[in-house]
């Protein structure tokens, strides 16, 4: 099958080894892999900070350079829930109805990775190698917002090598929430510091979790705080062999 | 005094950066909202058809917001048919006149209060002093935030904020008790005490109203104490101030909602009292009722199709409890009597998105969406604060920063030189303190050597 990437801007500018674990899981599936560079940002990050105008700009350049993809993938919960979920409204709200039909039938293509992983390819062992003892953080948006509760975690737990443990009110918010992060730093601090702690007291080598927005807040939690533990994304965990 | 009304002194961010540094306040929240959080899962878990619920409430609910006029005007028929009387009180200000007035005429100097925050919101007890009328209030928990001058933090537990020794030594000093201990029963037996004396002389007795039956003109309230009963059946005169959007259109509605708020608010199967009256009984209970139909900015929240849900709730709280920001900063700061994120969407609305304090609500969330999972009746809260965040008056340097960032974005090219030069760019940000406010609390990630699209470019070559 052929697979258009989303990346994301976020992983585009600064996590490009998500996307390019991502390309290799893909690839390893035997689809063919497609990048359109005149991908930018879905328009989440204007949305949510209330610039709904620019946020309904950015989601039609989106749609027009996915308007012929027939499967979009991408390594974020949290950008896949907005062009999923929030495209329509998007539409209803600035009363633009070619929006809201374009985003309808949109949405029906475009794949978190584990989404896509687990229910089109419906396989949870991928080959994956990673002999380290890892927590697993669900992201809001993809546990949530996309409704995929904890099916993630079935990837994470069939990789070969593997040392997981549960990590205590996983699914309480590590505080990011996009502007939230800055606007209101002090709270989001506050929530912060409770999930580093929780991941602290597990002695785990990394936190895993499938939003590279959330990863850098509570990496940069985890990094002020300690050494260890490391953060990574999902898709690396997922993309990492045993003859490396 | 108790109460306090839905204007924020300040904006959220400062409130909030304030009750963060109260650290026994976050360790009674922090145990109370863990606490009644599982309780709720449990009580919750145990209808194998709770979403089916929901989605029944929230039918019943919409129903009734689409034909709120009729259903108000045959509520107020068969009210006055069952010989009560139906006020309309377009504002705050007027419906604590109606109210003043209606003790004034019975010359009552002392009014009894079931728990109703809706009389909070229009700062009733303070309204009533101008007329040198005193509310008690006779729920336990607005006792306790009535008596320390304090105002109430949770919808449903107004006192979430003060742990059984700070009680205690209230209680010792505004009632005159004396303690062996801080055990809750010696606590509530010194309020019983009390309390009975108020039950017995009181002449007019307050409420709000959970619910209200167009069909039958019945009003209803659920509580647990059994104070709000002896407030609704003991005094001569019972006045309820119900907001507009609780009217259900028929009586069998009525059932969904006493399913659905025990579990949410409490965790209960079923709230100890549920009392429900229609009109006035000759010779059991009051003799003169009085129903205060309340706007106070419902209108407009209601002529928005998408702000519309927000009319839905029935005031369970257990958004606030989930909701990872309230556990953390607490009801106060959110400077209105409806905290948490229902609070974050309701507040501004009712000021018509014109208060600039109340207005930095719905930027009070992550936007993590436990709130919308525990909405007994469905209500979308982080599709509703994204919504209210666009009405929001935004500050000039803010609206630069994204207008820049727009630009970029919706220009692939230009996107694309600025990924070529994001070490350039984050040491520039740095040097003028952009990144303070992440950098303070946050590193900041390893920048890559190259982009991703930078990346797949050099592979395909």
């Amino acid at each position: 099958m052929k697979v258009h990437l989303f990346i994301t801007c976020l992983n585009d500018a600064l996590f490009p080894k998500t996307g390019i674990a991502t390309t290799q899981i893909l690839e390893r599936l035997g689809h063919t892999v497609e990048f359109d560079p005149r991908q930018t940002c879905c328009g989440q990050m204007h949305l949510n900070s209330g610039y709904r105008k620019e946020a309904a700009v950015l989601a039609k350049q989106f749609i027009e350079v996915f308007k012929d993809a027939e499967c979009i993938v991408s390594p974020s919960g949290s950008c896949v829930a907005n062009v999923r979920e929030m495209f329509i409204n998007l539409g209803k709200w600035t009363e633009d109805e070619a929006l809201v039909s374009d985003a309808e039938q949109l949405r029906e293509r475009v794949f978190e990775l584990s989404e896509f992983l687990l229910t089109v390819e419906k396989i949870e062992d991928v080959g994956a190698y990673f002999p380290h003892r890892v927590t697993y953080h669900p992201t809001c948006h993809a546990t949530r917002g996309l409704g995929l509760s904890d099916s993630p975690l079935k990837l994470l737990k069939a990789v070969k090598g593997i040392d997981y443990v549960e990590l205590p009110d996983s699914s309480q918010c590590c505080g990011f929430g996009g502007t939230f992060s800055v606007k209101n730093a002090d709270t989001s601090s506050a929530m912060l510091a409770d999930k580093c702690d929780a991941v602290n007291a597990l002695d785990v080598e990394y936190c895993v979790a499938l939003d590279n927005s959330c990863l850098m807040h509570i990496g940069g939690g985890l990094k002020k705080s300690s050494k260890e533990p490391k953060v990574i994304h999902l898709a690396e965990v997922l993309a990492s062999r045993e003859e490396r | 005094m108790s109460g306090g009304g839905i204007r924020p002194a300040t904006t959220f961010t400062k409130a909030a950066r304030l009750a963060l540094q109260n650290s026994t306040l976050r360790q009674n929240l922090g145990f109370a909202t863990r606490t009644i959080c599982a309780k709720r899962e449990s009580a919750v878990a145990e209808i194998p058809n709770w979403q089916e619920l929901r989605t029944l409430g929230a039918g019943i609910k919409d129903e009734a917001l689409s034909n709120l006029n009729e259903l108000l005007v045959q509520l107020e028929q068969k009210i006055t048919e069952a010989g009560g009387t139906v006020h309309w009180a377009r504002t705050a200000e007027e419906a604590v006149e109606i109210v003043a007035s209606i003790a004034k005429r019975h010359e009552v100097q002392e009014v009894i209060k079931v728990k109703s925050i809706t009389s909070d919101e229009i700062e009733l007890n303070q309204g009533l002093t101008h007329d040198n009328i005193i509310a008690i209030e006779t729920d336990l928990a607005e006792l306790i935030c009535q008596l320390a001058d304090d105002s109430p933090s949770h919808i449903l537990v107004p006192a979430i904020h003060k742990n059984r020794d700070e009680i205690r030594e209230l209680f010792e000093r505004k009632l005159g008790s004396t303690f062996d201990s801080s055990e809750p029963k010696l606590l509530a037996e010194a309020a019983r005490i009390y309390l009975r004396e108020k039950f017995l002389t009181s002449k007019m007795a307050v409420s709000g109203a959970n619910y209200a039956v167009a069909e039958t003109g019945t009003v209803c309230i659920v509580e647990s104490e059994g104070n709000g009963r002896m407030c609704l059946t003991l005094p001569e005169v019972l006045v309820s101030i119900m907001g507009i959007e609780k009217v259900l259109p028929l009586w069998e509605d009525v059932s969904a909602f006493l399913r659905l708020l025990p579990r949410s608010s409490t965790a209960e199967r079923m709230n100890p009292y549920t009392s429900m009256w229609t009109g006035v009984t000759p010779g059991d209970g009051p003799q003169e009722f009085h129903l205060i139909l309340l706007d106070n900015g419902r209108s407009d929240i209601l002529a928005d199709a998408t702000g519309r849900q927000t009319l839905r709730c029935i005031r369970c709280s257990a958004c606030l409890n989930v909701c990872p920001v309230y556990q953390r900063v607490g009801g106060h700061a959110y400077g209105s009597v409806y905290p948490g994120p229902i609070g974050a969407i309701l507040t501004p609305q009712l000021l018509q998105m014109a208060d600039v304090n109340a207005n930095t609500l719905p930027f009070a969330s992550t936007l993590c969406g436990a709130c919308y999972e525990a909405c007994p009746v469905k209500i979308n809260i982080p599709e509703i604060l994204i919504y209210l965040r666009e009405k929001t008056e935004k500050s000039t340097a803010e609206s630069f920063g994204f207008q820049t960032v727009y630009r970029v974005m919706s220009n692939p090219r230009l996107f694309g030189l600025v990924l070529k030069n994001t070490r350039l760019g984050a040491s520039v940000a740095s040097t003028f303190g952009l990144l303070k406010p992440w950098t303070n609390s946050r590193e900041l990630p390893d920048i890559p050597k190259e982009s991703f699209r930078e990346w797949w470019r050099n592979r395909e070559q």
